[in-house]
């Protein structure tokens, strides 16, 4: 807990010049409102966003689960079948040049105006991240570990299970921090396109009635679910992998940039 | 439970093995007997084919031509263990867990695995690591889990790729007569590249050059020698010599 902290000063410094800004410039409210008035509207509306950032945050952490396991899925499957790598990973490698947002009304077409189509849209753009890494790292197991494997009697499976995903672990880890902080991206896109409820359905209202404060408050909602969710994947990270020797040096955490 | 080595540990025999990498010989009608229970050295420069053996031998390349095997007719894959310059530790599993690698890979329980793997973990004298990362420990201390590993495996064969050369001098020399104790009337085959190191540990010493023996020296004594004897100096001119001319 030594970055959050650390952070804050420089948050409030930040703010405060924005308060100045918006005083000293008397910015009109509906072009940028002051953080006191931000504030105040996240206090107003506090019982709607809260509902609307549990609409929200729940897409994302649905849409991320969802994103991972398949993408982890898919890459162990392009590991293991050679006819899989074969014949779908030239596919998936062009696939990714396909421009995931303007999937999104056709999503909403499919998945309705739930939370369904926020999901789907969420872990399609988390899908690729995710399978990318976790192909690098399985395909980039040590082969000096793999022969010995052999001559130790692993077969297949044990393989698999005890070398070469351990060994990938700190590649899907990267992916999984791409994941988490690319999966709010598509849960409001997904908002945007057409719903009744979330964040990015509050931001829309918001911003047609030049609820500008009201607007700000929903996107600090929003920035706090996904720093939070970053935090928290970070840390998992961490904890699973305990081996890294060089997590100090090496650590996409912000904590390298604080030292 | 023991170390000691298995009944009877066979010789090996490779006839006219040959080996090609996209059309580059890398083994050429090579032929070697290596005598059961004893240590065996390959001497050569990097490229003349040494490691490529080793790996044939642990069933890891096939060969184009020519054949290896025991010499008591059995089949080979199941009784070698394999020690390489890199130790190869998993750096997600301790000290313990990496010395009994293979029964996990293997599916055996873990619980004996454990109290075996603290006693091996003992004899190459890192009884209290066994909990450690192999990130904590010092390069030395790496490869003795390694020679740990290889123990586990209680294999009569085993192949032994340049595993000393990245220690220091005095840490190599406390781990070749380690090694040597705890490995003894086993069939090892040491791959190096130092004619010392091969003079110190072995009873026959071949030379490889271009993938195939160039010569087979017998050494006299019992090792781990001293390699400051006129005989092991005659050897090691010898041996200099015929790798200048490879």
């Amino acid at each position: 807990m030594t970055v959050l902290p650390r952070a804050l000063p420089a948050l409030l410094v930040l703010l405060g010049a924005w308060q100045l800004i918006v005083v000293v410039a008397s910015v009109p409210p509906w072009i940028l409102p002051a953080p006191v008035q931000v504030v105040q509207a996240l206090l107003e509306h506090r019982r709607t966003l809260a509902v609307d950032a549990a609409v929200t945050g729940g897409e994302i952490v649905a849409g991320l689960l969802l994103g991972t396991t398949l993408g982890i899925a898919s890459a162990v499957l392009l590991c293991v079948v050679r006819s899989a790598r074969r014949w779908a990973l030239p596919l998936m490698v062009i696939s990714q040049a396909v421009p995931v947002f303007a999937l999104a009304p056709v999503l909403t077409l499919w998945f309705g105006y739930g939370p369904g189509a926020k999901v789907a849209m969420a872990t399609l753009i988390i899908y690729f991240p995710v399978v990318a890494a976790s192909v690098d790292g399985l395909r980039y197991a040590d082969p000096g570990m793999l022969d010995l494997a052999r001559t130790l009697g692993a077969g297949p499976r044990a393989e698999l299970w005890h070398l070469r995903l351990p060994a990938a672990l700190p590649s899907i880890g990267s992916g999984i921090r791409v994941a988490a902080s690319v999966a709010p991206i598509g849960a409001v896109v997904g908002e945007w396109t057409g719903s009744s409820r979330g964040l990015g359905h509050a931001m829309l209202q918001a911003n047609a009635r030049l609820d500008t404060d009201l607007m700000f408050a929903a996107l600090a909602c929003l920035c706090a679910i996904a720093v939070a969710l970053y935090v928290a994947v970070d840390r998992a990270l961490d904890r699973a992998l305990y081996w890294q020797a060089d997590r100090l040096h090496l650590s996409s955490s912000p904590e390298l940039l604080l030292r | 439970m023991s170390v000691a080595a298995p009944a009877r540990a066979p010789g090996l025999v490779v006839e006219a093995a040959g080996l090609a990498f996209a059309g580059r010989a890398v083994l050429h009608a090579l032929s070697v007997r290596i005598e059961a229970g004893r240590w065996h050295a390959l001497l050569g420069r990097s490229g003349s084919g040494k490691s490529s053996l080793l790996r044939v031998l642990a069933g890891l390349q096939p060969l184009d031509s020519g054949r290896v095997g025991a010499d008591d007719g059995q089949a080979l894959p199941g009784r070698i263990a394999l020690m390489a310059q890199d130790d190869a530790l998993l750096p997600w599993l301790s000290a313990r867990d990496n010395v009994a690698l293979g029964a996990r890979l293997r599916g055996e329980p873990r619980a004996a695995a454990r109290g075996r793997a603290d006693t091996l973990l003992d004899r190459v004298g890192l009884g209290e690591r066994g909990g450690a990362l192999p990130a904590t420990l010092s390069g030395g201390q790496r490869q003795r889990v390694a020679l740990a590993r290889t123990l586990f495996e209680d294999r009569a064969v085993v192949l032994m790729d340049e595993p000393f050369s990245r220690l220091d001098a005095i840490t190599r020399h406390e781990l070749q007569a380690l090694a040597h104790r705890l490995l003894a009337r086993r069939t090892v085959l040491l791959v190096t590249h130092d004619p010392l190191e091969a003079l110190r540990l072995a009873d026959r010493v071949s030379v490889l050059a271009d993938g195939a023996v160039h010569d087979t020296v017998r050494i006299d004594g019992a090792a781990p020698r001293d390699t400051r004897t006129a005989t092991v100096l005659a050897h090691v001119d010898a041996l200099w010599a015929a790798l200048q001319r490879t």
